[in-house]
């Protein structure tokens, strides 16, 4: 019987391989702004422009460091292309707190929501953080990717100016 | 064929009949703009052992052990589903042997519109803080409490959310045997007065909540409860950079093997009540900001099944107030709250120095200040003439025996467009008698380490870097029980973004015994292509504790090839 289900599972994620992936728009998940009030990730949205969704932590120290790179070219990033980038934190009480510490310290100008019991996150099939996503316009999302290390951020950003021309984005 | 596996089995079929279902895209877009998607993600580790006695790795009989999952989520409209596969063939080292085999451990589906969320399967859900209730997922530490039954959320009017659920809690692959009940009320006062408070810049969400357990009394001896319940409320405060959170939970009397206490040799179960407090309070501005903590638990493990131990069948969560470190040597003796009793706090200070200030230098320089410690209660006895229970009295003015501090300074600046680093000091008092062992008696001496850490990273040219980390955790070296220090160096090379080799040594100079004075050797490289990603590593690890999101496991030391993969589409 375990074995029947598995293999029909198998057969299901290959056959459903051919038209699943990228292209669908943001799944419904409830995550908190740093006000307390409650937001569906659904209604994400930024007039038609790319956005970046970002899934950190306060205590994970490569997260930090893209976050902190992209930062300091932010200003441009948004002037150029418009793209806004959403800071998602899986931090749960025990250092929920700390995010919006770490923001204002930082001086991070991204919008940030809490994910504190990681329902976005899984319904995003993030594994671990960081993650980030690229949304198209339409509110697609197009491009995904795990893990950071330097020069990531310029990989991103040259994708964010692909998909803004149309043309075909790279990993 | 037994009930269970009917239903998970029934539940399947109805899923992929379900995605069976799902049209092609090309018909979608033209019909409709709404979701429907199917996404999912896997992970795979596997290690090869080798025996290694100097280091402690242990013979494995199956020489290869591996750990996997993969999750699939399915989306149209207002409907969701999913599943998850998880097989442990047979589970990898320092994971609870109960893990073996292979199956489907959860399975959901949820229909949610404006007014209703109901979702049946394997539930993940947060009242509060989690002080009450948290069912949660760590694939990392396998750690998985997922409530297996029915939820409802709603939202009835603008700013309340209402939650009812019920079931009972993931087990391996099995549920407990106690059934949880809960519900809870959240009031966002702000949202609820609308155009009168649009212009009020304080914001206040209030919340309640009440969670019981029922498990049959089988036990030949004690009169146990069968319905246990625990009650809580908790407050929220927040305008602009000032945000308050407190919490507080009250729990009946709730015997079980995890609150027992052995006195001569024989278990006796603790009658008395439980209660945990928890709050935080942060205040921050552009460039600088305070933020402090404060815990007070006592005799709040709260599992749905009273013979429960280890990480099972937990209900709720008790949040350390100590700072999760992630460097290797600051987090070598982590923090775990001590359900039976404890007081707790942390304080901590950010500031930024600007660019173009004297210390800020071209690019700015953050400093952290951080100080937490944990302490037990103060515990006063009760005479109790039944002798079927042991009693006390706390107070709240006092505290017990010193469990646990870490002070530290982080200074993290960029030189230069090139090069930056990360300076770290540590001080760390830890009680591994109580912290690692749970008892007073397990004969080890209290630990006291110093550590610094060192990390310069080198952008030599775009997409390209080095990374250079020395740590050095200093401690006593004639304690024969523990290792003495040790002193690390790493040098990471990303040659372009998506690749990296790393090479590690541990060295562990202060053993106390000449002959274990060695170094722990581990090369690792790791290819990752969006949202796919591979690693390698091989060589010797330490024995040590591995924490994620506030749980921890304790790994034995391994020597070995192993390898990673995680995906998701």
């Amino acid at each position: 019987m375990k074995n029947l289900t598995f293999s029909l599972l198998l057969l299901t994620v290959f056959s459903l391989n051919s038209f699943a992936g990228d292209g669908d728009k943001i799944p419904a998940a409830t995550v908190k702004k740093l006000d307390g009030s409650k937001v569906n990730s659904n209604t994400f949205s930024n007039n038609g422009k790319p956005i970046i969704i970002s899934f950190w932590a306060t205590w994970c120290k490569p997260c930090k460091k893209e976050l902190d790179a992209i930062a300091e070219n932010y200003g441009e990033w948004t002037k150029e292309t418009g793209v806004k980038l959403i800071a998602i934190s899986i931090d749960d009480a025990r250092s929920s707190g700390k995010v919006v510490t770490d923001v204002k310290t930082k001086g991070w100008e991204y919008e940030v929501y809490i994910d504190e019991n990681q329902d976005f996150k899984r319904a995003m099939n993030v594994n671990n953080v960081p993650h980030t996503f690229l949304v198209d316009g339409l509110g697609k999302i197009v491009w995904s990717h795990n893990s950071y290390s330097e020069g990531d951020e310029d990989k991103l950003y040259e994708n964010v100016k692909k998909l803004i021309k149309g043309e075909k984005l790279e990993h | 064929m037994t009930l269970s596996r009917f239903f998970k089995s029934s539940v399947t079929a109805a899923f992929l009949f379900l995605i069976s279902l799902k049209p092609f895209k090309g018909f979608t877009q033209n019909v409709s703009d709404e979701i429907n998607s199917i996404h999912g993600n896997f992970q795979i580790d596997a290690q090869y052992y080798n025996a290694d006695s100097l280091i402690g790795a242990p013979k494995v009989p199956e020489k290869m052990l591996s750990n996997a999952f993969g999750n699939i989520n399915y989306q149209k409209g207002k409907f969701s589903a999913g599943m998850r596969y998880e097989a442990y063939n047979n589970v990898m080292q320092g994971f609870d042997a109960r893990y073996k085999g292979q199956g489907i451990t959860n399975r959901y589906a949820r229909y949610q519109d404006k007014l209703l969320d109901i979702t049946i399967g394997n539930i993940y859900e947060q009242f509060g803080g989690g002080l009450i209730l948290r069912t949660y997922y760590e694939p990392g530490l396998l750690y998985d409490n997922s409530l297996d039954g029915i939820r409802v959320i709603s939202n009835p009017y603008k700013g309340i959310t209402l939650k009812g659920l019920v079931g009972k809690q993931r087990s391996f692959f099995t549920v407990g045997q106690g059934i949880v009940r809960g519900v809870d009320g959240e009031v966002n006062i702000n949202e609820i007065l609308d155009s009168l408070a649009k212009n009020i810049k304080t914001k206040v969400i209030v919340g309640g909540s009440f969670v019981s357990k029922f498990q049959i009394d089988e036990d030949p001896h004690f009169n146990l409860p069968q319905n246990v319940g625990a009650y809580g409320g908790r407050l929220n405060v927040i305008r602009d950079g000032f945000n308050f959170f407190g919490e507080y939970v009250y729990k009946e009397n709730d015997p079980s093997v995890a609150n027992a206490s052995s006195v001569e040799g024989k278990n006796y179960y603790s009658y008395r009540h439980g209660e945990a407090a928890f709050m935080s309070m942060s205040l921050a501005a552009k460039g600088i900001s305070f933020m402090i903590q404060g815990k007070r638990v006592d005799n709040m493990s709260f599992r749905s099944d009273r013979d429960a131990t280890l990480q099972n069948l937990l209900i709720n969560y008790l949040p350390a107030t100590t700072r999760q470190h992630t460097y290797l040597m600051p987090a070598y003796s982590p923090y775990a709250t001590q359900p039976k009793g404890e007081v707790g706090g942390m304080a901590e200070m950010q500031y930024k120095f600007a660019k173009g200030t004297l210390l800020g230098g071209k690019y700015g320089m953050d400093i952290t200040l951080n100080a937490s410690m944990a302490n037990g209660l103060k515990v006063i006895g009760v005479n109790d003439s039944s002798s079927y229970s042991t009693l006390y009295t706390t107070n709240y003015s006092d505290v017990g025996e010193q469990y646990y501090h870490d002070y530290f300074i982080e200074i993290n600046r960029k030189f230069s467009k090139k090069i930056k680093g990360t300076l770290m000091y540590a001080n760390q008092f830890y009680n591994k008698n109580i912290v690692q062992y749970g008892s007073p008696n397990a004969g080890y001496k209290n630990i006291v380490s110093n550590i610094i850490v060192v990390d310069l990273t080198y952008k030599y040219k775009p997409g390209s870097a080095i990374r250079f980390e020395t740590q050095w955790l200093g401690r006593d070296n004639k304690d024969t029980l523990n290792l003495g220090s040790w002193a690390s160096e790493l040098i990471e090379w990303t040659p372009t973004s998506n690749i990296f080799v790393a090479v590690l040594d541990q060295y562990n100079y202060g053993n106390p015994v000449e002959s274990l004075k060695l170094h722990y050797f581990l090369v690792s490289a790791g290819y990752t292509s969006g949202p796919h990603r591979i690693s390698f590593s091989y060589g010797k690890q330490r024995a040590g504790i591995f924490c994620v999101g506030g749980v921890c496991r304790n790994v034995p030391a391994s020597n070995g090839l192993a390898v990673s993969i995680t995906s998701s589409f």
